[in-house]
């Protein structure tokens, strides 16, 4: 056998020696057309003859031929794949990938565009102008913020960094979707091009009743469409006028602790009051599966070793059932509650309601909630907690969330600012679609919670918001805080939606120091309900 | 001026992607006369393309050294091209057209980012062809090149040596050496020696034992390479021995067994050092290391954006911005200012390339040879691919240079080597033809008595 072989490998040599001339034109034309077959051959040095001698010697050569080389061409496709994979990778990229890189918060060059195209305008959804660009006498470009203070912190500011929709929307604003012939005609008379209009899904009326109803309280309201995510209203006091921010700059951030910058509707961090019970009874139901089984008598006080705890205003409720404890908002029966659920439930119920997570959507650059309780903690801070106080801090983004996912049958949309782009004539370029991030509670669940809110406003301390034209429901709180001066401050919470005609809005309102919930936030969650429906 | 800058753009991609399709077309032609016209509008793109690139940068810097490169370069280009066809007649013109134009897109994008360097990569990519020319001659008067194995062996591991120390006493941050006022990239040239020890090892006996040593050599110069932080360069190497050695044995379970332990020695290393998991990390997402090791792929990929499909318009964009913008990362420069489209078309130069270095050596009879031509043509194409994939996130990261175009002495020139190597093979094949014919004409009777 492996003589044969030897033999075999010796033939194509073999038939060149015998008719030099002709076989070794032969051979090379096999050759040539074998390779030129697949990639073409370097020289051809004479022009071929016609095939002339036995087919059975020239297949032969041919197939030795093949066999020779078969690793050259199986190397050869390897690599030709791996370039084709390359070339349809960077396709890939500019079609999908690219957006996204450009819109990086680290990416400087976008400014760049700024030298070709003139920043596009802000709108709100019905067509209010939030923020365009005008041109001062020498020629450069400047920002206009007609609404001045009403949107400061979510449209944002274009000036010493970027903030709000100026940031996460810096791209399209920049980007022009004018037509080729208008941008050839503004290539050659030297303008620049306009650049997109970003309309918001903001709107003026719910912005406005938000804005004037916070009046002068610190904090922020949210307001989102349950059933899209679309954020409807943002509102954070207090505030700054984005017309003047510029020269304003080293005021603003000069006081020490000065916080105007921070957007409190996505970055405050507040201990949740009341508005925690919503977890804590989702996490009695997770546990026990019913909450028929709850029962406690409330005396005004709850002494665990040295700490007692009261209810709000010196109240004493009595016997309490689950359902009663949560409208009343009785802190002493959800002490005892949060004692019989135990740490890992609040947490594990907590976490899935996007504690210690990123909220959804990046974009809106919030801070993450964060609830930290040890396994081990001590009796009293799990009691706290269970009622809202301890160690816990969220946002009111984060609470308007939840609202909105309870509205939803349990299910979070994904929340976003920008409704659509289009260009500067006014012609749509792209829009975003609602998209759904994650079912955070069951249907029962959701249902079993919407009983227990709704029942916050027919009997509860949020009964402002009943013999309304739609059906609200939610939950205040009250979260104590120790102030600068040492003393205690309350903070005014209300998370909760309204449904009418298959409408609904959900929103959270935070009224920093402005006392028990149903004093403040209810009022003011009144007037943007009132506002959406009206 | 703007306007002139932005049809330029056009022109650039049109120009690359003709010359991409001659080299694609070229063996459609059946005649001489014929190819020879290819070949000159080639060179004739070339030319075109060099003029409007330093044009551009020329009107953008009013500085008269960017004329005189440019002039510079025709001269070289012109003598280039003389010399190939006069001296080397057989000689490839085709391969000797895709270096020059590599080349150009190299001295037009490093002249745009800093004149001095791309005056430097001039001098120092002429003096290399220069002395490239004399490759040939030495391929064929040189005939013990098959014997000197171990010669080849012991130069790559003390030059590789000599890059670990290195490294380890500069923990990793330098791969060079400085000669006389010269670094010289070691790995370069022996890039070139271990091609020729796997040649010459498995050209003559492709018996286990052979393959045992020839594997433990090459994992010698893997593992320096690996141990140096070098990681594109051991990569280069690793796949360069796999391709050798597959077309040595052609027996496919070598292949295979070789791929398992690469991947093996792969998660090994990935396992064992925290900067191979640091490449990987900062592959799977730069934006989170933005501050450390994924600040260089970020700010690629931020140049590569900008371009977008058409680029930004030479001297339009901010390359400036990008680390190491004239060497690992010149790929991301060449996409902001010239476009991915282009990037796409340099991509098509380069496995056009790749695919005329193969056809060469499968035209090339001699073992030794075929075998030699066939590892640096794969060492070639391995390391366009790191480098774009790393550039461009399709990879992690490696850190190597894109042959020909990068900024770097030691790598231009092993390149321009490789490639007068390959000439000076694919020239011997025709006298080796002739040589084999007469040879096996004279025993052809006994064969004959053989067979019978």
């Amino acid at each position: 056998m492996r003589r044969r072989e030897k033999q075999e490998n010796s033939i194509d040599y073999g038939n060149r020696g015998r008719v030099p001339g002709n076989d070794t034109r032969q051979l090379e034309r096999e050759l040539g057309e074998d390779v030129r077959a697949l990639m073409g051959e370097s020289r051809v040095s004479v022009p071929l003859p016609p095939p002339e001698d036995d087919p059975e010697i020239r297949k032969a050569a041919a197939k030795k031929r093949r066999r020779r080389n078969a690793v050259y061409y199986t190397v050869t496709y390897f690599f030709v794949l791996i370039f084709l994979a390359l070339v349809g990778y960077m396709i890939y990229f500019n079609v999908r990938l690219r957006d996204d890189v450009m819109r990086s918060p680290y990416n400087k060059r976008q400014d760049a565009q700024a030298k070709y195209t003139t920043r596009g305008k802000i709108e709100s959804i019905d067509g209010t102008v939030l923020a365009r660009t005008e041109q001062d006498g020498d020629g450069d470009d400047y920002r206009v913020y007609p609404e001045g203070r009403k949107y400061a912190h979510v449209v944002g500011y274009n000036t010493h960094g970027k903030s709000g929709i100026e940031s996460i929307a810096n791209y399209e604003l920049l980007t022009s979707d004018e037509s080729v012939v208008q941008q050839i005609i503004h290539d050659l008379s030297g303008r620049k091009n306009n650049g997109d209009t970003v309309v918001s899904t903001l709107r003026e009326d719910l912005q406005s009743a938000a804005y004037h109803n916070l009046g002068e309280h610190q904090g922020a309201v949210v307001a989102l469409d349950p059933d899209t995510g679309a954020v409807l209203a943002m509102v954070s006091k207090p505030d700054f006028d984005p017309n003047t921010i510029a020269s304003d700059w080293n005021e603003i951030i000069g006081e020490e602790g000065s916080s105007v910058l921070v957007n409190r509707a996505t970055q405050g961090r507040y201990a949740p009051g009341s508005t925690f019970k919503v977890i804590t009874v989702l996490s009695y139901l997770r546990k026990f599966g019913s909450t028929e089984a709850f029962s406690y008598e409330c005396t005004g006080e709850i002494t665990v070793g040295e700490h007692t705890i009261h209810c709000s205003n010196g109240a004493v409720h009595g016997k309490q059932t689950l359902e009663e404890a949560f409208t009343n908002s009785c802190n002493c029966a959800f002490a005892y509650m949060g004692k019989q659920v135990g740490v890992q439930q609040l947490r594990r119920t907590a976490e899935s309601l996007l504690f210690n997570a990123s909220l959804p959507s990046a974009l809106l650059l919030s801070n993450n909630s964060s609830f930290k309780l040890e396994v081990n903690a001590e009796d009293f801070l799990i009691m706290q907690t269970a009622f809202g106080q301890g160690k816990t801090l969220t946002s009111p983004l984060h609470m308007a969330l939840i609202a909105s996912a309870v509205a939803k049958s349990g299910t979070l949309m994904q929340p976003y600012l920008i409704d659509h782009v289009e260009n500067a004539d006014g012609l749509e370029i792209s829009r975003s679609d609602p998209k759904s991030y994650k079912k955070l509670i069951s249907e029962q669940e959701a249902a079993f919670l919407e009983g227990l809110m709704r029942k916050v406003v027919t009997e509860g301390t949020a009964s402002k918001l009943a013999d309304r034209s739609y059906t609200a429901y939610g939950k205040t709180g009250s979260a104590e805080f120790g102030k600068t001066d040492g003393t205690i401050g309350t903070h005014s919470w209300f998370m909760g939606y309204a449904v009418k005609d298959g409408k609904k809005i959900a929103v959270a309102v935070l009224a920093e120091g402005a006392g028990s919930g149903s004093g403040t936030a209810v009022p003011i969650a009144r007037e943007v309900f009132d506002a959406y429906f009206e | 001026m703007l306007i002139v800058t932005q049809l330029a753009k056009y022109l650039f991609i049109i120009l690359l992607l003709l010359f991409s399709l001659r080299d694609y077309t070229y063996f459609r032609y059946r005649t001489e006369e014929k190819r020879r016209k290819a070949e000159g509008r080639q060179l004739f793109d070339i030319y075109v393309f060099d003029i409007l690139g330093f044009g551009i940068i020329f009107m953008n810097t009013w500085d008269m050294k960017v004329a005189l490169l440019l002039a510079g370069i025709f001269i070289y280009m012109a003598f280039t091209s003389v010399f190939y066809k006069v001296l080397y007649p057989k000689a490839s013109i085709l391969l000797v057209n895709n270096m020059l134009m590599l080349l150009s897109v190299g001295f037009v994008m490093i002249a745009r980012i800093n004149l001095t360097q791309a005056i430097k990569q001039f001098i120092i990519a002429a003096a290399g062809t220069a002395l490239a020319l004399l490759v040939p001659v030495i391929v064929r008067k040189v005939k013990i090149l098959q014997r000197l194995t171990w010669l080849y062996a012991v130069i790559g591991l003390l030059a590789l040596g000599a890059v670990f120390a290195l490294a380890t006493i500069s923990g990793g941050a330098k791969l060079s050496i400085e000669v006389g006022g010269i670094t010289i990239q070691f790995s370069e040239i022996v890039k070139i020696t271990l091609v020729f020890f796997l040649a010459s090892k498995l050209a003559r006996d492709t018996s286990r034992g052979s393959v045992v040593v020839a594997t433990v050599v090459a994992f010698m110069h893997v593992g320096l390479l690996v141990l140096s932080r070098d990681l594109g360069t051991a990569a280069v190497f690793y796949i360069a021995y796999l391709a050798v050695l597959l077309a040595a044995t052609r027996k496919a379970h070598y292949t295979a067994i070789g791929i398992l332990g690469g991947g093996a020695a792969a998660a090994a290393a990935y396992f064992l050092f925290s900067h191979v998991r640091l490449r990987v990390q900062a592959w799977r997402d730069p934006f989170s290391l933005y501050d450390g090791a994924g600040y260089q792929i970020v700010h690629g990929l931020f140049a590569i954006g900008a371009g977008g499909w058409f680029g930004t318009g030479l001297c339009q964009g901010s390359p400036g911005t990008i680390p190491v913008a004239v060497k690992d990362e010149i790929f991301a420069a060449i996409c902001e200012e010239f476009g991915t489209v282009f990037g796409i078309c340099l991509i098509l130069v380069c496995m056009s390339m790749f695919i005329l270095i193969v056809n060469m050596s499968m035209q090339i009879r001699r073992r030794f040879y075929k075998l030699i031509s066939l590892g640096l043509g794969v060492e070639y194409a391995f390391q366009v691919f790191l480098t774009i994939g790393g550039v461009t996130k399709f990879i992690p990261l490696t850190g190597i240079t894109l042959p020909l175009v990068s900024y770097g002495g030691s790598s231009v020139v092993s390149t321009i080597f490789m490639l007068a190597i390959i000439q000076g093979l694919y020239i011997l094949r025709e006298d080796e033809e002739d040589e084999l014919t007469r040879a096996v004409a004279s025993q052809v009777p006994s064969d004959r008595g053989q067979e019978h």
